[in-house]
């Protein structure tokens, strides 16, 4: 990318932690409701992480009521996202965790990283 | 006053609005350009502006283009484009910024386009081909049937082939203005533009607000 894009760039919010593959975060979102603003927390793993500026974005896997599971990509950058917090790494040997959607259950866990 | 630039295309990104909208921008580095002649109905019979643009070494003009620029101590540019303006109330030697435009402002932006090649018809004007089964594999991007029968006769001038493709002037009609960073000389607009990174690009008020 080229030095003038890069200027372009927004400043990095600093209530987002560095995130990596198979953490599980609670992501908090503002949502606006007629003129109400209020915080919606999503909460699951992060099982991708795409790069690149400000079009760079991660998606986080959750699994809903009767075992449904739910993915959403949020842009790093938004001004939208209030926070992430992270609540536990996992050992993962992948950048992509898409082989979770295959799974539920016992199955579904990752191995948590201490560090 | 004019309302044009002549600028080089950076490369896209996206830009979030306050609501948190992300928009597609193409930025492009545009100015500072210098006025380089004024065309007046008196003498050459229509009235536009010429702009002068990307400064460069002097070896690199020749000596015609260097005396063209040379009268009004402009510095050596490389590209000269002109703009049609119904009251050119510029001087030359005048410097045009990007702040000749404002956020918000709707603009139409010239470029060349990417060139393609010998192209056939169904990259070229999105024919639909032919099937890829029932015996006809030999034909999956042939243009088919070019005209009738006896009447008329014959295939119809413009009849679209295949051919060369991309390289041409082509306008992005209508485009917002979301970004005008007058310290770097960036201007960005709403959506894609004609033409490579690093591509000439002409920018003037749209004609179609």
């Amino acid at each position: 990318m080229s030095d003038i894009l890069k200027a372009l760039e927004a400043a990095p919010n600093p209530n987002i932690p560095p995130l990596s593959p198979g953490d599980v975060v609670s992501v908090h979102v503002r949502i606006k409701e007629g003129d109400r603003e209020r915080i919606q927390e999503f909460k699951g793993t992060v099982i991708r992480l795409r790069k690149g500026g400000n079009e760079t974005s991660f998606t986080v896997r959750r699994i809903a009521s009767n075992g449904i599971g739910v993915e959403r990509t949020f842009p790093l950058r938004s001004p939208r996202i209030d926070k992430v917090v992270v609540e536990r790494h996992s050992t993962v040997r992948r950048a992509q965790l898409y082989f979770m959607r295959g799974r539920t259950g016992k199955s579904a866990r990752l191995k948590q990283r201490f560090n | 006053m004019l309302k044009g630039l002549i600028g080089k295309k950076i490369g896209m990104t996206q830009i979030f609005d306050d609501a948190g909208v992300a928009y597609p921008v193409t930025i492009i580095e545009a100015g500072p350009c210098y006025v380089t002649q004024i065309r007046r109905p008196e003498k050459e019979g229509y009235s536009a502006v010429q702009l002068g643009f990307s400064e460069v070494n002097p070896k690199r003009l020749t000596s015609g283009e260097l005396g063209h620029l040379k009268a009004n101590e402009i510095p050596p540019l490389r590209f000269l484009r002109e703009f049609r303006t119904k009251s050119p109330d510029l001087n030359v030697g005048d410097k045009v910024t990007v702040e000749v435009f404002s956020l918000g402002d709707r603009v139409d932006v010239v470029g060349t386009s990417k060139g393609k090649g010998f192209a056939g018809v169904v990259k070229r004007y999105h024919f639909r081909g032919g099937p890829k089964t029932h015996g006809a594999s030999d034909r999956t991007r042939a243009p088919g049937s070019s005209s009738s029968t006896t009447t008329p006769g014959r295939v119809y001038k413009g009849t679209r082939r295949s051919g060369h493709m991309g390289q041409e002037r082509v306008t992005a009609q209508n485009l917002k203005v979301v970004l005008v960073d007058a310290e770097r000389n960036l201007i960005g607009v709403h959506g894609a533009v004609p033409g490579p990174k690093g591509g000439l690009i002409l920018i003037k008020e749209a004609r179609k607000q």
